[in-house]
């Protein structure tokens, strides 16, 4: 399961690291969203995979799942929304102020003053 | 969203609307309140709620939403920090370090006995940030044409 | 912290509360607050003449990082304490001049007062600490609040240029003191001066003795402006007077005599020790003398008197380091090197901070500093006058006042070289004489030109900005105390010997203390017919004749040209090196974020590799582990193939969809993961995330389908594989090495007893990380306020037409 796992993460990165050096915004966008799922399944695979029951009380069972993995992953889900809106709202501004969703025509536009 | 509401008025999606708003929020405060003890919490009630109103976004407008629930959801968001900063500072009076929680049980009339924390308090800081901020991002870009 | 501690940092913690005065007694010159500091401590060190001067010493310690060594150790001895005394005593004096100096309407006293406190306690610190890097820290604080002074009008070019020059050269030399400091510690194991001190013959054998010695030396040497570093120095006096007075002639440029003073027990059984600091002195005297005398600016000749003089006393204490080496008679004659130094170092702050002060009331009185202009105010300001009387023929070493003397002693010091029979002193080292007595001929010239030119010779009122008249009383108090000092001190300089020069003199020498030898200090004026008696007189009548017939031999300045003065170097370096800083930036910031996010995920997947590589961390095993499920491949293979088509996907909406694919399939695992919580989340997340997608693409632009080259697909594959191929095998490698427990097991145990929840995950996330939780909620909501401002503050701004003021990136 593990190595399954571990072969996705691996293509997610991948593909999101393409997607990253591309020169789309749009594109590079949906490249950091690749890249967060990536990292969420590798928080967790290197917690270890399905070792208990969810980890909620319940009586009579002692063997949980890492609760910890869990809560950070949680964190950088919420995280990772709030910075894709940023990002979102970013290039929307970027591509009305500069007429171009393509950074290498952008290059420049800023510290041309 | 709905630069078209002029001309598609759906009655289906805008009546189902209504009435899965309320299912979902209903689930939404449970989900808050069960947090404690099983799936979910702050951060999962605060995003299903916010997804109930985005749901009536779609459905009707910004206009209509704001009519029918007035909130301004970035003096929601600053609330939510405010409570949240407030329970984990309460403790420190009591000698305690920051953001140490309490709890006691009570037997409350109709519910039995209850445990009541200051966690609780904590995450509905962190519910109403999230819906504040789900809700502003939302609304400031569909508003933005 | 003792009462010593608080005392120190007293200018401090006095510092934050002058910013709120200035502002709420906007009718009280702050400066009178202020004063209230110096004064109280003046008086408070004072009470401490008679511990030192009985040989005691005071010690207190507050632990600051014991573990590491260093401890907040005050350390008053009587090297320490004259500097104390100087710092507060011309402090005080400087405090009450610039109160009539800076007018309170228009200057931001705020912010001089708060510089001026900031750099008093940092003096004091400097000078009664025991553990180095505490002294390093205040010593480092003295040089960026002397930077913050000497801009302290900072619109003007000349300031800004002056106050980096001196940061640039003094922070240099800080940091090589600091590496001195590091090497010292390594070899004695201890920061700790005494400690140093005590185990000097440690030192003296270690193969770093030298190098040690050459940093320290050169934190000392750019401090108290030594040549080649006295280049800071002339352009320091862009600041005010005051400050001149007080920083760059009285006590902060002292601070790198104080440390070779200080540093004297550890390194003067070494030649190379004398001969350094004893060259190196005596020609800083010499061109700084030198080049005074063709300034034209007042300030401009006193900066370079001070470099000048700055010299004299530091090869004083140079040639003091032969008393080590001297064992014949009781009455050890190369001491009086030393003696001279330190006797020298209080004239010279009383005779140069009045003259300082004297030209701060011409300057203020007339609006110029040029002698070229100045000249015949001996009428209108007779008290002035008389201040730069004094002064200025105690700084040329004429009697009888206080300069004279030390001018003597160090005379007779130098020539007591000639009676040095080691380290080829009686050969070569006959240059010093030679050298002190044509600066000494200088030193006279530029005297004589300070009062001449400015009080003497023809009135040329009607060429001055302003009708000079003489400066009020407040004005003329502080350089007159000092004036009166000078003579006083020249007529009864033996009230000093034994309460503060004797025991300073003493913690130079620490082995010729214990070894029984007693430090005799006797200043006296008249030793009957001794060479240095003629050679003063001889100063005295070669300078006169070269002060009047000064236009014929003037024209030797002029044969330097600009490129090879020590500031042309400067200068030359300074734009030197920020060119090839720009060459060398400019080969890799190309301004393409597309290079940036390359260098960052090759060194990225480079660091890990490397790091697994070099713990040999290759080796995987993976025990035992969960079999995988059918319709766990199924839903694996739908997250690849997905993630996989995105890359051919050209147009937007097919993009969004494959990416909500991903993310529901990610939230399906999710649950085969027993993460209800995450599932949950992230399903509802990426419903959002969707509409959000669509929402924002919708204005967008299709993806542009123009084709790119293939090489810099090629590029990108190779690099995406690279990082890709990384991070799979450091989740290999996270798997097969589990060599601690987590320490969520803390958690699962005391879930319902210390937090009374069942659901881990929550209670993690409100209770036991409820910090991060806290903090996570913030950076939402910046976002949103991000998000907000970036859509809503547009169009106001876009009415204006200034795009500039868009909200940053």
């Amino acid at each position: 399961m593990e190595i399954f796992v571990s072969i996705i993460i691996g293509v997610l990165t991948m593909s999101a690291v393409y997607m990253i050096l591309s020169k789309s915004l749009l594109r590079i966008i949906i490249g950091t969203g690749l890249l967060s799922h990536a990292a969420h399944l590798l928080v967790l695979t290197m917690g270890g995979l399905k070792t208990g029951a969810a980890p909620v009380l319940v009586d009579g069972v002692t063997e949980y799942t890492d609760p910890l993995p869990q809560a950070l992953v949680l964190t950088a889900i919420v995280i990772s929304f709030g910075v894709t809106a940023f990002f979102l709202v970013l290039a929307y501004r970027a591509y009305q102020e500069l007429n171009t969703d393509n950074i290498e025509e952008m290059k420049g536009t800023e510290s041309n003053d | 969203m709905n630069r078209k509401n002029d001309q598609v008025n759906d009655v289906i999606l805008q009546t189902a609307a209504v009435i899965i708003f309320f299912i979902i929020i209903v689930f939404s405060i449970n989900l808050f309140f069960a947090g404690h003890y099983s799936p979910g919490g702050g951060f999962i009630g605060g995003l299903m709620t916010a997804a109930a109103l985005v749901l009536l976004l779609l459905a009707f407008d910004s206009k209509t939403l704001a009519a029918v629930l007035p909130f301004d959801y970035r003096k929601m968001t600053a609330l939510g920090l405010v409570i949240a900063m407030l329970t984990s500072l309460h403790s420190i009076f009591w000698g305690r370090p920051f953001l140490t929680h309490a709890y006691d049980k009570f037997d409350l009339p109709l519910l039995g006995e209850q445990t009541l924390h200051t966690a609780i308090a904590f995450d509905l800081g962190v519910y109403l940030v999230v819906i504040g901020v789900t809700m502003t991002i939302i609304q400031t870009i569909g508003e933005s044409e | 912290m003792s009462v010593l501690h608080l005392a120190i940092l007293l200018p401090l913690l006095a510092a934050p509360f002058i910013p709120f005065l200035f502002r709420a007694l906007k009718r009280i010159h702050t400066g009178w607050f202020v004063l209230i500091v110096p004064v109280v401590l003046f008086v408070y060190f004072f009470r401490f003449i008679g511990i030192t001067s009985a040989g005691d010493v005071v010690t207190e310690t507050v632990e600051w990082m014991p573990s590491l060594g260093i401890n907040f150790t005050a350390y008053v001895d009587g090297l320490g304490l004259l500097f104390a005394l100087l710092i507060t005593g011309i402090g005080a004096l400087v405090v009450l001049y610039s109160i009539y100096y800076l007018n309170k309407d228009k200057e931001s006293l705020g912010h001089f007062y708060v510089y001026l406190l900031l750099f008093m306690g940092a003096m004091l610190g400097v000078v009664l600490s025991d553990n180095m890097v505490v002294m390093y820290m205040f010593w480092e604080l003295t040089s960026i609040s002397s930077f913050l002074l000497i801009g302290y009008w900072y619109e003007k070019e000349r300031s800004r240029y002056g106050a980096r020059k001196s940061m640039l050269i003094t922070v240099f030399g800080g940091l090589s003191m600091l590496g001195g400091i590091v090497i010292l510690e390594s070899i004695v194991g201890s920061f700790s001066i005494r400690d140093m001190v005590a185990n000097q013959a440690l030192i003296a054998d270690s193969p770093f003795f030298i190098a040690a010695m050459i940093l320290i030396l050169l934190g000392a040497f750019t401090k108290s402006a030594q040549f080649p570093f006295h280049i800071w120095l002339p352009d320091a006096m862009e600041a005010p007077t005051p400050v001149s007075a007080y920083l760059h002639s009285a006590t902060m440029v002292k601070a790198g005599l104080y440390l070779v003073a200080r540093m004297s027990p550890v390194f003067q059984e070494s030649s190379l020790w004398l001969w350094i600091i004893a060259s190196v002195g005596t020609f800083t005297l010499f061109w700084g003398s030198f080049n005074a005398v063709k300034q034209t600016d007042l300030k401009g000749i006193l900066a370079f008197s001070t470099v000048s003089q700055l010299g004299l006393i530091m090869s004083l204490l140079g040639l003091g380091a032969a008393a080590l080496h001297y064992d014949g008679m009781d009455d050890n004659i190369y001491m009086v090197a030393t003696i001279a130094a330190i006797f020298h170092l209080i004239n010279h702050a009383t005779f140069k901070g009045s003259l300082f002060m004297m030209v701060g009331i011409v300057d203020h009185e007339t609006g110029t500093r040029d002698i070229r202009k100045l000249g015949g105010l001996m009428t209108v300001m007779p008290i002035t006058f008389t201040i730069a009387v004094i002064g200025s023929l105690s700084m040329a070493g004429l009697p009888p006042f206080n300069g004279f003397l030390s001018k003597e002693m160090f005379l007779k010091a130098t020539t007591k070289v000639f009676s040095m029979d080691f380290f080829a002193l009686d050969t070569i080292g006959i240059l010093i004489p030679v050298v002190a007595f044509i600066a000494s001929v200088f030193t006279f010239i530029y005297s004589l030109i300070i009062f001449m030119r400015t009080f003497m010779g023809k009135a040329q009122f009607d060429q001055l900005p302003k009708q000079p008249h003489e400066a009020p009383i407040g004005m003329l108090i502080p350089p007159a105390i000092l004036a009166i000092l000078v003579v006083v001190l020249g007529f009864v300089p033996n009230v000093l010997s034994n309460s503060l020069i004797k025991p300073a003199v003493e913690s130079i020498y620490p082995t010729l203390v214990a070894s029984g030898q007693d430090v005799k200090v006797d200043i006296y004026f008249w030793h009957g017919l001794t060479p240095e008696l003629y050679m003063t007189i001889g100063v005295i009548l070669l300078g006169t004749l070269m002060f009047f017939t000064i236009n014929k031999w003037m024209g030797i300045y002029n044969h330097i040209p600009h490129r090879l003065t020590l500031n042309g170097m400067y200068d030359g370096t300074l734009v030197w090196s920020n060119k090839a800083a720009y060459r060398f930036k400019d080969n890799y910031m190309t301004g393409f974020i597309r290079s940036y996010l390359v260098y960052i995920f090759l060194f990225l997947s480079g660091m890990i590799l490397f790091s697994m590589y070099r713990f040999d961390l290759f080796d995987f095993s993976f025990g035992e582990m969960e079999a995988v499920a059918p319709y766990e491949y199924v839903l694996g293979a739908v997250i690849i193939l997905a993630s996989l088509a995105i890359l051919f996907m050209r147009s937007r909406l097919p993009s969004i969809i494959l990416l909500g694919v991903v993310g529901y399939s990610v939230a399906l695992f999710f649950v085969f993961f027993n993460a209800p919580d995450l599932a949950l989340t992230q399903l509802v997340i990426e419903t959002v995330s969707v509409a959000l997608f669509l929402l924002v693409f919708y204005h967008m632009p299709e993806i542009s389908k123009k084709e790119v080259r293939v090489k810099f697909k090629v590029e990108n594959a190779i690099v995406s594989i690279f990082v890709g191929v990384t991070v799979m095998l450091l989740s290999f490698m996270a798997l097969s090495n589990r060599s601690l427990s987590s320490i969520s097991e803390y958690y699962k145990e005391n879930v319902y007893d210390l937090a009374a929840g069942k659901n881990m995950v929550n209670v993690v996330l409100v209770d036991f990380r409820g910090f991060d939780t806290l903090f996570e909620i913030v950076v939402l909501a910046i976002a949103a306020i991000g998000i907000y401002t970036m859509i809503k503050f547009r169009t106001t701004e876009r009415t204006k037409g200034a795009r500039e003021h868009e909200p940053k990136k």
